[in-house]
């Protein structure tokens, strides 16, 4: 008998009673009786609580990449999480509850989800912002299917230098004959070249995507690409990393049209890939064509200020197969994470965080190229967080060396080069995680060398 | 209630951060760096602050620990506290998703077992957990679908068909996969018209989409013959498997012909809605489906070592990573912690609560399709009342009242002011008996005192919200005010 179960023998007989029958048997009565099962499911047997409790811990022992210094990142990124957004996670207020249908009784995740667009509005200088996507990629997916129902136009742009991944799922959502993707090609120095983009861009484009800064961590310029884009009459979408943001021109500032990205990286936990939660921010001519939903102020029968879903005739329950998206479950409690991690860090430690990032990176950058043989792949262009480094030796067999002592080294890059491999520094790594990275890259150079 | 940007004040903080420990050498271009004197605009307050401020906000929340949510089709059952606690074990939510196999064999291990629990509970052989919510495992279920037509030469199949009770995220995924919506009727008993069904398949179908028990909690009994029929004419078979806590241990959806189905973890496999999300929507389907599954699958190979694969035929992918994981843990720890019996008891429990309900309110409120037992939910409508002047909305809100959340209204479409009532598994007998006095005492004031529904709520923390005003002056962010930090 389970704990989860209230009813026990005497309640479902009383019950059946009420209901008219006499067996539970007799409620299966519309299942044609060829399909009712006459085997138990073939499963484990049941766990008690205790039982269960070890059962995680030994799957979890089995994970063991959790106890190295993590400078991987690619997508998804080891970020100090202060204790109280998981005591805000944890309150049953806010995790048992279900979508704000019901707005009389939501006004505590409608109000938050609402503070929650306004920092995402801010942070990445734009208008407004919807209350969340499934993650970062998908959200960079529906920002190109939004920017074609905008502009009437089937082509995009994205830049080569977008996370693969990212790619993947963006080429997945658009898979349709009239769509068409078209990439443009990165230059040496990593960046996009404009005059390129230019050429692409002739003859009816939807938008330009480009990332900010790229996955190898590069940061470019956006506003020569904002200004081409909008020559040619369609909409530039940045897909922007939110640690980046408080040290970086805003993409609004620059000209961007609408901006997406991962918010894992505030407050949210690794977790293998998930939940995380892909933000998406826009110019509020936009709105009207962003999916997923919105919250919005309004006033109650007394005046008082309160909280509604809101421009709901784009969605999926009342428009249907005319609906701006299918999404309906988001990933509000993730959100909810990022908003109560911006509260806390707010302005002046958020931009703490940003700032160390950048010169813990760089600070690992300068000491990897004092080993004889290392360099940067794309040396000239400036980088936030996460650079590519050119090691002398094959990177996969370097990575798994350094596994060894401890150390998770990056993500090899094998496409730009056999030693080459993206590595992240986040501000939770050490000056001595650090130092000691570079010493056994060092003896591991030093060996293959010779 | 205040904003946290109203709270603000220049100097506050709400964490502590260890001095940096390296020396800070370059700077970010200034062509590249923040617009203006940098600041964005973040709220500047104290922990203790910030917390006082979410928790205040939390209590305006409705919620199921709180009390019952009847939420037809949308499974509000009770969310076990100690998977809370297990999917935040440090080597479970710390691990990067990028990292090399072996350094994560215990993730893949439980994903790659929850995998076989699912295709064992639909009676299935293949399965992606990769979609982050029902809605997106129906785009990968109809992905699947497209790509089986086209490896056939088939690629011109691109109508689904659908009855006109299907939810409203089965259309928008079609359109998303670009296809054609087609309309199949129900019949008088609210299942879907088989005759209509045979009239509508054809060369060009790619798919029926149905979910069972359909959205007006009833059991489509002639669905043999249903997925005949489209089987027959070429299509394929895809159950939405929002419904599925009616079936756990009770039927399979691959034994009565269909090729593929989604499972909402959120629902059936109490995994917690998280005002919102995030949910899970694994999708399993048929041997001949599973070469087509999204990037990555989790394999076992002949020496017992779990890895992420991706099947060479793959469609592409849905999530830049595996799916959410930390909700497949939860679920995980479910099907552990209930076995076969125990998921079972969840089904047989959830109908037994829902036809309860049912036949306690049949007599105060009109039920349209009652020819018989309800599998776990039951639609209601509030015709009888509307005569009186109280229209559904009014009662969804009077309910509030009362301290329950109110039941899914104006769905399904084919019932007029509909109520849709699914009290989930967890309830308990004089939980639902105050539910059902509520009701009954709703449809009293409807007759006599319709004024109490009409302007209800009033026991809530806000009254009734004008969404008319929200559209018309789009309020989506909080405004700069002079003097801020911006």
């Amino acid at each position: 008998m389970s704990r989860f179960i209230p009813n026990r023998k005497e309640h479902r007989e009383k019950m059946l009673r009420e209901i008219g029958v006499e067996t539970f048997e007799e409620l299966l009565e519309p299942v044609p009786e060829k399909f009712r099962l006459t085997e138990k499911l073939h499963l484990p047997k049941p766990l008690s609580e205790l039982e269960l409790t070890r059962e995680f811990e030994k799957l979890a022992g089995r994970n063991t990449g959790t106890e190295l210094a993590c400078f991987m990142g690619a997508g998804a990124y080891d970020h100090f999480i202060p204790a109280a957004v998981d005591h805000i996670l944890l309150r049953s207020e806010f995790y048992t509850a279900y979508t704000p249908y019901q707005a009389e009784v939501s006004q505590g995740t409608l109000q938050a989800i609402f503070e929650y667009q306004t920092m995402i509005a801010r942070l990445t200088g734009m208008e407004m912002a919807n209350a969340c996507m499934y993650d970062g990629a998908s959200a960079a997916a529906e920002a190109c299917l939004m920017a074609m129902r905008a502009t009437k136009k089937q082509r995009i742009l994205v830049a080569g230098s977008l996370n693969p991944r990212w790619l993947d799922v963006i080429r997945t959502y658009l898979k349709r004959d009239e769509f068409q993707i078209n990439e443009i090609p990165f230059l040496e120095d990593g960046t996009l070249d404009l005059e390129i983009t230019g050429k692409l861009i002739e003859g009816g484009t939807a938008a330009v995507l480009m990332p900010y800064p790229n996955y190898f961590g590069l940061i470019e310029d956006l506003q020569p690409f904002a200004e081409l884009v909008h020559e040619h009459k369609g909409l530039l979408i940045v897909a922007a990393d939110p640690i980046s943001l408080p040290l970086l021109r805003s993409p609004g500032n620059a000209g961007a049209d609408i901006v997406v990205g991962e918010g894992q990286s505030m407050g949210i936990a690794m977790s293998y890939g998930g939940p995380y939660a892909g933000f998406m921010a826009a110019r509020k001519k936009l709105a009207r064509k962003m999916p997923g939903r919105i919250i919005g102020r309004t006033t109650d029968r007394a005046g008082q200020i309160g909280y509604v879903l809101t421009l709901q005739t784009r969605e999926q329950h009342i428009k249907r197969d005319k609906a701006t998206s299918n999404i309906c479950s988001n990933q509000a409690l993730m959100a909810l994470a990022n908003v109560v991690y911006l509260s806390l860090t707010g302005e002046k430690g958020f931009r703490e965080i940003s700032s160390q990032c950048y010169h813990k990176s760089h600070y690992l950058e300068k000491k990897l190229l004092e080993i004889p043989g290392v360099s940067r792949v794309f040396e000239k262009t400036p980088f936030f967080r996460e650079f590519v480094i050119s090691f002398p030796v094959p990177s996969i067999g370097l990575r798994d060396r350094m596994i060894e002592q401890g150390i998770l080294a990056g993500l090899p890059i094998v496409e730009l080069g056999e030693g080459a491999m993206l590595v992240t520094v986040t501000e939770k790594r050490t000056r001595d995680e650090i130092d000691r990275y570079v010493k056994v890259a060092a003896e591991i150079c030093r060996g293959g060398s010779e | 209630m205040k904003t946290i940007f109203q709270m603000s004040s220049p100097g506050r903080i709400g964490t502590s951060l260890p001095e940096m420990d390296v020396p800070a050498e370059s700077n970010i271009p200034e062509e590249l760096s923040r617009e203006g004197d940098g600041s964005v605009g973040l709220p500047e307050a104290s922990e203790g602050q910030i917390m006082r401020h979410y928790v205040n906000l939390s209590t305006m929340n409705h919620h199921v620990d709180k009390g019952m949510y009847p939420l037809g089709s949308c499974t509000m059952k009770y969310n076990p506290k100690q998977y809370e606690d297990l999917a935040r074990i440090k080597g479970l939510s710390g691990i990067h998703p990028l990292c090399p196999d072996e350094l994560a064999a215990g993730s893949l291990e439980l994903m790659y077992r929850l995998g076989e629990f699912f295709c064992e509970i639909t009676g299935f052989e293949g399965v992606s957990l990769q979609p982050a919510a029902g809605a997106q495992g129906e785009f990968c279920g109809i992905m699947l679908i497209k790509s089986y037509h086209e490896s056939r030469g088939e690629s011109h199949r691109n109508e689904i068909l659908m009855p006109d009770s299907a939810h409203g995220t089965n259309p928008a995924t079609s359109r998303l996969a670009d296809c054609v919506v087609v309309g199949v009727e129900s019949n008088e008993y609210g299942l879907v018209d088989p005759e209509d069904l045979r009239r509508k398949v054809g060369p060009n179908t790619a798919a029926f989409m149905l979910t069972n028990p359909n959205t007006l909690g009833l059991f489509e009994s002639h669905i043999e013959e249903l997925t005949s029929i489209v089987h027959e004419a070429g299509g394929l078979n895809y159950m939405d498997g929002a419904n599925m806590n009616a079936m756990l241990g009770i039927a399979k959806p691959g034994e009565m012909g269909f090729d593929v189905c989604h499972l909402n973890l959120h629902k059936t496999f109490a995994t917690p809605h998280g005002g919102g999300g995030p949910g899970s929507g694994p999708v399993p389907c048929t041997r001949e489906l599973a070469r087509f599954l999204p990037d990555p699958v989790v394999i076992l190979d002949e020496e017992g070592n779990y890895s992420l694969m991706k099947k060479q035929d793959s469609f592409g992918k849905l999530m830049a990573f595996h799916g959410n994981t930390g909700v497949l843990y939860k679920a995980y720890a479910y099907i552990r912690t209930l076995g076969a019996e125990g998921l079972r008891e969840v089904s047989e429990n959830a109908l037994i609560n829902a036809n309860y309900l049912k036949a306690k309110l049949g007599k105060y409120f009109d039920n349209p399709f009652d020819n018989g037992p309800c599998m776990h939910e039951f639609v209601l409508s509030g015709d009888r009342q509307a005569e009186q002047g109280v229209k559904t909305l009014d009662i969804a809100k009077r309910l509030l009242d009362y301290g329950f959340h109110a039941p899914t209204v104006y769905f399904p479409q084919i019932v007029h002011e509909a109520m849709m009532i699914e009290p989930t598994e967890t309830e308990s007998l004089e939980d639902l008996d105050a539910f059902a006095e509520a009701m009954i005492s709703i449809a009293g004031e409807a007759a006599e005192k319709p004024y109490l529904v009409t302007d209800a709520p009033v026991n809530t923390p806000v009254l009734r919200l004008d969404e008319v005003k929200a559209v018309k002056e789009l309020c989506l962010v909080e405004p700069v005010e002079e003097g801020d930090n911006l």
